[in-house]
């Protein structure tokens, strides 16, 4: 029986079920762009401008390609007659965030070569070049090529990178659902013939076949988060993925998965209808119905979710809009079977753990701390020449976690001596000496680059914390693990809406500060104070981490003390978040 | 000769109501004949009225028998030699230039002549026609040299001819040449040099011995007018009297624009600086400026193409080190040719302290009585003089051989005054009114351990701040101007070589009646070097500019060059010349002029399907169209 059938009187006044005259521009311009060709190939032709057509910007998303521009150099140039310092941020599709050794250099390579000399690991647990020019593109993207990566989908209106707990302490149990997430990964991305033919230059060939028979002309209403999760640690915040599968293990290792959908951060501090929410665990699926089950949670947001307003386009915003029973009942429908409830896990954070492991087969994991993800040589740290030497020496695999570290993952007993020396060599054995507030930090990459900032947050964050941390030292708290996130704008890719403390930019040395997150990603935070500058930032904190220090429940986290003692209530629903 | 002649873009108000309203004098005009006077003198340039109130003067002079018929220059070329008989020999003032400065010298030696009785031709030698050569009889000749001794680049047709084997035997021609140039190249006067040696092979007989001027070429080249005319003057028995000859032969050559000429380097006009930005974006390798001055209450007025000259200051610094190493006092009274100053002032404003010419080199060794410069002046020595004028300015050279106890004035007199310098203006007074704009390379060097600037550039970029004041003139560049009307253009630019194109479609966005237009830039770095990107995109974007090519020869990959865009998009340049184009190029002389000049003789070879030979004429004939013009430096 049809979804329709089912319930007659849906609204789909919004959907793709209208023509495109009746919805939002963008879908016009997926609709005519001959699945994501656009003028790319045109627009990379232009010797006039470092930038690409208005429509490609768009477009290019989908390839993994964002446009952007130096903000610091912005006025400068514009003054100068010169147009803004264009360039481009490549973001890899890497599953699970887990790549090999010679990958990480082909990676390393193509960072120096025209990159800047960094690279970013990313909150979805990717690499993201910036600084790329647009001449030096299509040079980047076949040589990711070459070490078979690609930047497909990484950005736009699609299933973006899937990821996957990096989980070091259990081996077979990670193997098992990383294979799931790059399989995963593998289906729902589009088809994107039109990558093969602008990157790679591929002829285009003709066939009858639709080019994209799940996403049609008008791919997703927007992105769509997909993430693998195996408890207890909620690193990759399952909660804050439009469609989460949490790995439910049994005697006989991975069983099955409880679903959670509906979560997402973005939002906007114009329109109080915008809002993060956290995802809804509906049911459990067998482990061979991951790819079923994901095909149809993103069928039901193909189909239903809102294309008049992107900034009401996710998932999330369908799920309210439509109630999650319905929702539920639809994706049932597609599935042709009912969910079975869901099964017990237990979170007990959402942080990193550092340093060394082993696991179940004496395979040794590393994971150090990288402050905001930056992979760069400092003169006191060649943070990047270190680790390309242990790429060259190592044997496993890297896993970059949703916490922009970096796991050297499988390292067999007798290569571990090789890699603590290199790490002594240089000057990386300290890297994890860091406070707990610090270790579970997370910034995004903001100003200069991100053309969404309106604040610093990478350059910023690790000055704010050294201030925290001596509130912290005080008060006896240095060892106390709280989680602290800041994005320079209100769409929260550094997920600060579920940190203990929060911060989003407003405007330059201006943030919203946010708290009451809960310690395991469970519970979004409220806004605290609003549009203020360090002062009144450190001033609040001071008052608050005081009263914590000296009347906390043992054991009791910052964000369930900061609802406790009232300086947040607690947001139980997304659409609340903004009361 | 195609110097574009326009409205004026600004009306001086009322300027033709005082004709109408202004008294009649008695010996006024039928009202017919003011009417059409009145339509007629509505509709000329300046300097076409400049030309018609010659002409009237003559016809006034010939009812009083007093001079040459105004027909004299519509008889055939042949008739000369016979009139030439009858009356006063013909005379012939031929000008190769490439800053105007020959053009502006031969058109006061004619006035020199006109006043002595005589009625010379006056004609640039890219206009001359070489077979009429047979046909004169004093040929006054004023030449400048270029580069490394050649011949203004738009007389090369000329030299060619000359320094043939088809130029004939002139054993009638008396001549006389007056050589420009540069003491600070090689080849000094070179191309003076040359003519004058040939026409004496030709038989010709020389009237007077040539001139060497150097870049202060006032003086000698008054004393070598005045000499001339005395000689002729001699040969036309001083029988005639004073007149005004109405015609010049060949082309009417445009003096600057009336106001332009209310100014000139020897009283140039106080400019305040409006704007100085570096337009070089971070990471570039050089530094590139541009300056918007204010020409308000000057009533200056310019033509695109033309360009600014500017007085600029040497260097504080090195006034100082120079009086310091010299322990000269500032206030010592100096006397120049200009008048009494100071010492001070005289090393600011007046004399050069940075080249070093040969003549000071031959100064200085008498000075310092110093070996090693005595060594050096020998005749075989050139290549290792050059090489240590390359290497030493005078404040290295004073370094090195002090000469204690020197007196100011003999200081300054070794010295030669500074000279203006030259920049293309970037604007266009249609868009920017009452401003000038410049794109200035700012030249800086390191020179025995010191950091050294160009004086003007270095003036520019380090002592011109907004509200600063620079002393500016116009210098007309009558021979790089937009066609007059709507053909299309192709602009060929390399690095401040854009600026022209600035002013160009400046010109033609305000008055709306330009044709098709292709700008080909080139410069080393498209992210720091691609000067005023955002306004060529925008004029792109408004259909001002309809085509754009850029190369930038030092971005990674292969080095780009603006002739090989020419030469990827050859069947489009070609389409275009075919279709009437005029082609400009602006910028280096010394490699990008010429190869952009050899890629368009492959291209209209290979487009044309002509042989070499058809194509170089193909290309001159576009140049003597003036449909190819250049300015480079």
């Amino acid at each position: 029986m049809s979804e329709t059938a089912i319930y007659p009187h849906t609204d789909r006044s919004r959907d793709l079920s209208q023509p495109l005259s009746a919805l939002g521009p963008d879908e016009s311009l997926k609709a005519n762009s001959d699945h994501l060709r656009g003028t790319i190939a045109l627009s990379l032709l232009d010797r006039l401008t470092g930038a690409v057509a208005a429509d490609d910007t768009k477009l290019m998303k989908f390839h993994g390609i964002y446009q952007q521009d130096d903000r610091d150099l912005r006025d400068e140039r514009r003054r100068q007659k010169l147009e803004p310092a264009f360039q481009f941020m490549v973001r890899v599709r890497l599953a699970g965030g887990v790549c090999t050794p010679a990958q990480w250099l082909k990676l390393d390579e193509l960072a120096r070569a025209h990159g800047k000399e960094t690279l970013r690991l990313t909150t979805r647990q990717t690499f993201q070049f910036h600084w790329i020019l647009k001449h030096d593109l299509k040079a980047t993207i076949q040589g990711l090529h070459d070490a078979l990566l690609d930047t497909i989908s990484a950005c736009g209106d699609d299933a973006r990178g899937v990821m996957c707990s990096v989980n070091p302490a259990i081996s077979q149990l990670h193997a098992d659902v990383y294979d799931l997430a790059r399989r995963t990964s593998d289906r729902a991305i589009p088809r994107m013939r039109a990558y093969h033919e602008i990157w790679y230059d591929e002829e285009r060939v003709a066939t009858s076949e639709p080019e994209e028979p799940f996403y049609g002309a008008t791919y997703m209403p927007r992105k769509f988060k997909i993430g693998f999760v195996i408890p207890p640690v909620n690193d990759i915040d399952v909660y804050a993925q439009d469609l989460g599968f949490i790995a439910i293990g049994g005697p006989a290792g991975l069983e099955g998965f409880n679903v959670a959908i509906g979560g997402g951060m973005g939002r906007s501090d114009q329109s109080a209808a915008t809002y993060p929410r956290l995802a809804d665990v509906i049911g459990y699926i067998p482990a061979d119905q991951v790819f079923a089950t994901a095909e149809a949670v993103m069928g039901v947001q193909r189909d239903y979710g809102d294309r008049r307003d992107r900034a009401k386009a996710r998932f999330k915003y369908t799920i309210d809009e439509k109630g999650l029973d319905w929702i539920k009942a639809a994706i049932e429908a597609r599935l042709g079977f009912a969910l079975e409830p869901a099964r017990p896990f237990h979170f007990t954070s959402n942080g990193d753990s550092f340093g060394w492991t082993e696991d179940e087969t004496k395979r040794s994991h590393f994971t150090l701390f990288i402050e905001n993800g930056r992979i760069v040589n400092r003169p006191d740290r060649p943070l990047m020449d270190g680790l390309r030497e242990i790429a060259r020496q190592h044997r496993g695999t890297f896993r970059v976690t949703p916490n922009q570290n970096l796991v050297i993952a499988d390292i067999a007993a007798e290569d571990r001596p090789a890699i603590e020396q290199i790490l002594r060599q240089y000057h990386l054995d300290g890297s994890n000496a860091q406070s707990a507030l610090r270790l579970n930090s997370i910034a995004c990459v903001a100003l200069p680059t991100c053309g969404l900032a309106m604040a610093e947050s990478e350059r910023y964050l690790p000055d704010l914390l050294t201030k925290i941390e001596a509130i912290l030292g005080t008060h006896g708290l240095q060892d106390e693990p709280i989680t602290i996130r800041m994005s320079g704008c209100p769409n929260g890719c550094s997920r600060p809406y579920i940190a203990e403390i929060g911060f989003t930019g407003r405007a330059p040395a201006k943030y919203n500060l946010y708290l009451g997150g809960g310690f395991h990603g469970e519970r979004l935070n409220k806004m605290y104070l609003e549009n203020v500058g360090e002062g009144e930032i450190l001033a609040a904190l001071e008052k608050i981490i005081a009263h914590y220090a000296a009347e906390r429940a043992a054991g009791e986290h910052f964000g369930d003390f900061a609802i406790r003692a009232g300086y947040v209530p607690e947001v139980r629903e997304g659409r609340h978040f903004n009361n | 000769m195609n110097s574009v002649v326009r409205p004026p873009l600004k009306t001086s108000g009322g300027q033709g109501d005082q004709y109408q309203q202004g008294a009649m004098p008695s010996y006024a005009l039928t009202a017919t004949q003011w009417s059409r006077l009145r339509d007629l003198a509505s509709s000329l340039s300046p300097a076409q009225a400049l030309w018609v109130s010659g002409y009237l003067a003559g016809i006034a002079n010939a009812a009083d028998g007093l001079a040459m018929p105004v027909s004299l220059a519509e008889k055939p070329a042949d008739e000369f030699a016979e009139a030439g008989r009858a009356g006063p020999r013909k005379l012939t003032i031929l000008y190769g230039t490439e800053s105007g400065n020959c053009q502006a010298l031969a058109q006061s030696l004619a006035e020199q002549t006109r006043e002595v009785g005589l009625a010379p031709t006056v004609t640039d030698m890219a206009d001359y026609k070489p077979r009429l050569l047979k046909t004169e009889q004093d040929l006054l000749i004023i030449t400048s040299t270029y580069g490394e001794g050649d011949p203004p680049q738009r007389a090369a047709g000329f030299f060619e001819f000359i320094e043939g084997r088809k130029a004939p035997s002139l054993p009638d021609l008396r001549f006389a040449v007056l050589a420009l140039g540069d003491s600070a190249y090689e080849f000094f006067c070179e191309a003076g040099k040359k003519l004058d040696r040939r026409f004496e092979e030709l038989g010709a007989e020389r009237l007077l011995d040539r001139a060497d001027c150097d870049i202060d070429f006032e003086e000698p080249a008054t004393a070598w007018r005045k000499a001339v005319v005395a000689k002729l003057g001699e040969q036309a028995g001083g029988a005639a009297k004073a007149s005004i000859s109405p015609l010049q032969h060949g082309v009417a050559t445009a003096p600057a624009s009336a106001a332009a000429r209310s100014y000139d380097k020897q009283h140039p006009f106080q400019a305040a600086v409006i704007e100085n930005i570096v337009l070089s974006g971070r990471g570039a390798s050089k530094e590139i400026r541009h300056l918007e001055v204010s020409l308000s209450g000057s009533d200056l007025s310019y033509e695109p193409g033309d360009a600014l000259g500017v007085l600029a200051n040497n260097d504080p610094a090195l006034v100082d080190e120079v009086m310091a190493k010299l322990a000269l006092d500032g206030a010592t009274p100096v006397s120049l040719k200009a008048g009494e100053t100071t010492l001070a002032q005289a090393l600011t404003r007046h004399v050069e302290i940075t080249t070093a010419t040969p003549r000071f080199l031959d100064h200085w060794a008498k000075l310092s009585a110093a070996a090693e410069l005595a060594r050096l002046q020998a005749v075989d020595q050139t290549e290792e003089r050059n090489a240590f004028l390359r290497g030493h300015q005078i404040i290295d050279i004073i370094r090195r051989f002090p000469v204690p106890g020197l007196d100011a004035g003999e200081f300054v007199s070794g010295l030669r005054p500074l000279q203006p310098r030259l920049y293309s203006i970037a604007s266009s007074l249609a868009a920017a009114p009452e401003e000038a704009h410049l794109t200035v390379s700012v030249v800086r060097y390191d020179l025995n351990g010191d950091r050294r600037s160009g004086v003007a550039s270095g003036h520019l970029a380090d002592r011109a701040e907004p509200e600063a004041v620079l002393p500016v003139y116009v210098h007309a560049n009558p021979h790089f101007r937009l066609p007059q009307d709507d053909r299309p253009i192709i602009m060929i630019g390399a690095g401040t070589g854009v600026a022209p194109y600035r002013a160009f479609l400046q010109e033609r966005e305000v008055l709306g009646n330009g044709g098709p237009s292709w700008l080909v830039f080139g410069d080393r770095n498209f992210r720091s070097d691609f000067l005023y990107q955002a306004e060529w995109q925008r004029l792109m974007k408004d259909g001002v500019l309809t085509r754009m090519d850029v190369a930038f020869s030092r971005d990674r990959g292969v080095k780009k060059y603006v002739q090989h865009r020419l030469l990827e998009k050859a069947a489009d340049i070609f389409a275009w010349l075919e279709e009437g184009a005029n082609i400009y190029v602006c910028g280096d002389a010394a490699n990008m002029a010429p190869d952009v000049h050899q890629t368009l003789a492959t291209i209209i070879e290979t487009q044309g399907n002509l042989s070499p030979g058809a194509a170089a004429d193909y290309l001159r004939g576009l140049q003597r169209d003036e449909r190819y013009q250049r300015d480079v430096y």
